[in-house]
């Protein structure tokens, strides 16, 4: 172990980075993998993990800093040069073919040509060898998750790569599926080779990973021997050490209950889509609810069930005012005073190609009915009252645009972001979802999008905000709850939480605070 | 090396009119290098192609009845093309509409009513719609892909029409050809004015081009076939229905044809046949295109696409080549409309060596 010091890694990167416009994905990264290690490689959404370990398998070309392999630098152009080099990858999100079979598929991802008899042979002496059963005659729509993950484990390995990188693997796996995975894991790793492990589940990384480096905001935020550290301490690393001041934001006592989420459950609607299970949450009037969690733990789903873009099959699973909406669509949820700010700006919240007056009336024609329409059953736009309402919006929210009423598409990501919560807001609603407000939103159309949230909530509004990003649940939430693989935890009054804490609760530690702490941490 | 197509930044406003334009002259060069290549004079050829029709009133009218079927139809598509639909079918709901207004006027031969027309046009419109209604259902329920069931119910149409004129609605006094009995008076479309051909078909297609003109403008239903055109989530997100716009945009295509089925029919005809379309519904994919998915661009491109037809005939005439060329200036002209089109959106860009990155992303 303690040698691992001093060898030369096996692969290294001094001053990686990658910018992407004014976005600095990857700030100067360092890294250095050992030879025969697990090293994970740990941090939220939007860390750059995933921009790093692209640039490392020749998927991105780096802005600057270089990549060293076995102490020699590198540059590596593509894919092909990177499985040349001796660098494997198992992506997150698989590229198989359905219609063809284990070995066609495998046929598909080598460089050159190597007869298909060959390769099944090669498979199936490899998927043994490693404790991966798998049928190379198989199609592969027969199969499930995990073993279309082992086809792309298998194709990784055909090539006999020293270093093989893992991007969130178990996030697609059951418990036993990731039991044998680490099984695997362990077999390379005592062959030799170097595994990169990516994710952002703490108890894994504990278990399997000789060494972490641990990223936040493209930086690396620390360096550690997983096992020397106890959870808390790791997801301080991952979402920043400082804890914020807590703002409580100036709001008033809560008021009357206006939503009310009970049992609610909702399968998962395509096989990539996380399922919902048992939400509770209830938010009352002046409040601002935070619902904090990992991309892709079902908020996008908790949003469209929220909605009513999706709707459940138990209509007294969520209560607004009083009333069982469950089975209610969007407009008519908009009626009794809703309003949603979906994550997605481009082609869901708005219509890219169309002008913002366009977009004004995409979610509001029913809602303001009487001011933008008229003809009655004709439904004629009144695209005078609906210009001015759009004027009025971009005066109040700051919206610059180029022109009177360009299309949405033209504005910047931050300027289209407060016009749509600026289409809300204008309605002065009851009740506000909001899906990650200031998701690649610069930092002064944030702190303006946030303002407005909380100034919505002093008026005796209820706001939900769906968000990933720490330091805004903090500042703007009168209470904290995580959603993790479709659980919510109990919403927690702002002023006890610790982002250690949600941390904890994002890797998914469900139990009391302390004591999951504690036993985690005496686990190993 | 390999061409790219990459996404033009800020696309040319003037050149988004313009491309109808553009795409028409090209293919007029590709029309003399064809006649050329044939042996033939260019000028005289295209003079007696695009040019002859329109020197005598007679044609003129002729121009008329062969738009009227093309707007009906092309205005109904866009409807569909617009919310995204592919209905690619027009050509058998034409005849299904057409079969359908048919009933009372060969089934009930010798009924005298007022209402006799006007039932007519509605049955037509109904059995077109209901023929439409079928790739409609299969999208929205079974998510089928409408562009091949709209296809292929497209050649059941016309084989069924072949069997009913050929069978069960022969005219039992004609001498066993494959035809029905003529129209009684009452059951043709009046001339709109005394003096020409010109029959209520054409003026069914003002309307309907100005009547949809006027929804997809100003009204919200118009709004809503855009917006879920461009984008059903974005559309999910508004609270309209992406289903039933399928159902929407094909019951309005499908009435369109049926209803220039049977004005076909009534109008210009004045019986059904074994074939009663040189292609109408197939040429008005291409009217709907030239005119922009835009109503009223669709009048005027349907005048231009009946030149062809016209012009197809006047050139087998004058200069004996064979009509098949119509269908190859049809199809030149929508290459072309289609190749602006993407011209104006993209930047084609040549690419040497490299492989491209981000392929394994």
């Amino acid at each position: 172990m303690q040698n691992q010091k001093t060898e030369t890694p096996l692969l290294e990167t001094k001053g990686l980075t990658k910018i992407f416009g004014s976005l600095r994905a990857c700030d100067e990264i360092d890294l250095a993998i050992a030879p025969g290690e697990i090293h994970a490689l740990l941090g939220e959404n939007g860390a750059g993990k995933s921009t790093l370990v692209k640039m490392l398998f020749g998927v991105l070309d780096p802005s600057g800093g270089e990549i060293l392999w076995k102490g020699k630098p590198v540059s590596i152009g593509s894919p092909g040069e990177a499985r040349a080099t001796g660098v494997g990858m198992v992506f997150q999100h698989f590229s198989l073919f359905e219609a063809l079979t284990v070995a066609e598929n495998i046929a598909l991802a080598l460089d050159g040509n190597v007869a298909i008899d060959r390769i099944s042979e090669e498979a199936r002496r490899l998927s043994l060898e490693y404790g991966l059963p798998l049928d190379p005659s198989a199609h592969v729509a027969d199969l499930s998750v995990g073993e279309r993950q082992r086809i792309e484990i298998v194709r990784a390995l055909l090539q006999n790569p020293e270093l093989i990188i893992l991007d969130e693997p178990t996030s697609v796996l059951t418990p036993q599926e990731a039991d044998k995975l680490f099984e695997t894991l362990a077999k390379l790793k005592a062959e030799g080779r170097s595994v990169l492990y990516i994710s952002h589940r703490l108890e894994e990384v504990q278990r399997i990973c000789d060494r972490a480096t641990v990223l936040r905001h493209g930086k690396v935020t620390g360096a550690c021997d997983p096992r020397q550290e106890t959870p808390s301490s790791l997801a301080r690393m991952m979402v920043g050490g400082e804890v914020a001041e807590i703002s409580g934001a100036g709001l008033g006592e809560p008021g009357e209950m206006l939503v009310e989420i009970r049992k609610l459950s909702a399968p998962s609607r395509t096989p990539f889509a996380v399922a919902l299970k048992d939400i509770e949450l209830s938010v009352r009037a002046g409040e601002v609810v935070a619902i904090a969690g990992v991309a892709g733990n079902g908020q996008s789903e908790l949003f469209d069930v929220l909605s009513g873009e999706d709707q459940v099959g138990d209509a007294e699973a969520i209560l607004i005012r009083g009333k069982p909406v469950g089975r209610m669509g969007i407009t008519d949820r908009r009626l009794i005073g809703c309003g949603f700010v979906p994550e997605e700006r481009h082609g869901h919240a708005a219509v890219t190609e169309m002008p913002l007056t366009a977009n004004l009336v995409l979610s509001r024609h029913t809602s303001d009915r009487s001011a933008f329409l008229s003809g009655g059953p004709l439904g004629l736009i009144n695209t005078d009252a609906v210009a001015k309402a759009c004027k009025r919006i971009c005066e109040i929210m700051d919206v610059r645009k180029s022109g009177d009423d360009p299309a949405a598409g033209s504005l910047s990501g931050g300027n289209l972001q407060k016009f749509i919560v600026g289409r809300e807001l204008d309605r002065q609603p009851v009740v506000l979802v909001v899906n990650q407000p200031t998701w690649g939103v610069d930092a002064g159309a944030a702190s303006r999008i946030r303002q407005a949230l909380i100034d919505l909530a002093k008026a005796g509004s209820a706001v939900v905000v769906i968000s990933q990003d720490l330091d805004e649940v903090f500042e703007i939430a009168s209470r904290i709850a995580v959603i993790n693989e479709g659980h919510l935890s109990a919403a927690e009054p702002a002023s006890t939480m610790t982002r250690e804490r949600i941390g904890l609760l994002m890797g998914g530690f469900h139990d009391g605070s302390g004591h999951a702490e504690v036993e985690a941490a005496h686990a190993h | 090396m390999r061409i790219e197509l990459k996404k033009r930044e800020n696309m040319s406003s003037l050149f988004s009119i313009l491309s109808p334009f553009i795409a028409l002259g090209l293919t007029l060069i590709a029309g003399v290098i064809l006649f050329v290549s044939l042996g033939k004079d260019p000028v005289s050829a295209l003079y007696s192609f695009f040019i002859e029709p329109l020197t005598e009133v007679w044609s003129l009218h002729e121009l008329a009845i062969k738009a009227a079927p093309l707007i009906l139809i092309a205005v109904g598509l866009s409807v569909c093309y617009r919310s995204n639909n592919w209905n690619i079918g027009a050509e058998g709901q034409f005849i299904i509409g057409a079969m359908a207004g048919s009933i009372l006027p060969v089934v009930f031969h010798g009924w005298e009513s007022p209402l006799m027309l006007p039932l007519m046009m509605i049955f037509g419109m109904i059995g077109g719609a209901l023929y439409a209604a079928i790739p409609a259902f299969l999208k929205a329920r079974l998510n089928t892909n409408e562009i091949l069931t709209s296809l292929m119910l497209v050649y059941i149409a016309q084989l069924l029409l072949d069997w009913t004129v050929r069978g069960p609605w022969r005219n039992p006094e004609g001498f066993n050809f494959p035809e029905t009995r003529n129209f009684a008076d009452n059951a043709v479309l009046p001339r709109i004015i005394e003096t020409g051909k010109t029959h209520w078909g054409f003026g069914f297609a003002l309307i309907a081009a100005i009547v949809l003109w006027f929804v997809m403008r100003r009204m919200l239903k118009g709004f809503e076939i855009s917006v879920l055109g461009q984008s059903a989530r974005a559309g999910r997100f508004a609270g309209f229905s992406d289903k039933k716009m399928v159902y929407f945009a094909f019951l309005v295509s499908g009435a369109l044809a049926g209803l220039a089925g049977i004005s076909e029919v009534s109008g210009a005809i004045g019986q059904l046949r074994p074939v009663i379309s040189p292609g109408y519904g197939f040429t008005a994919i291409i009217v709907a295109f030239l005119g922009r998915l835009n109503p009223l661009g669709i009048v005027a491109a349907g005048l231009i696409l009946a030149l062809t037809y016209l012009g197809g005939e006047a050139a087998q005439i004058s200069i004996g080549i064979t009509d098949k060329v119509t269908r190859l200036f049809q199809g030149l002209l929508l290459f072309f409309v289609l190749g602006c089109d993407t011209l104006i959106h993209y930047r084609i860009r040549l690419v040497f060596g490299a492989a491209h990155k981000g392929s394994a992303a």
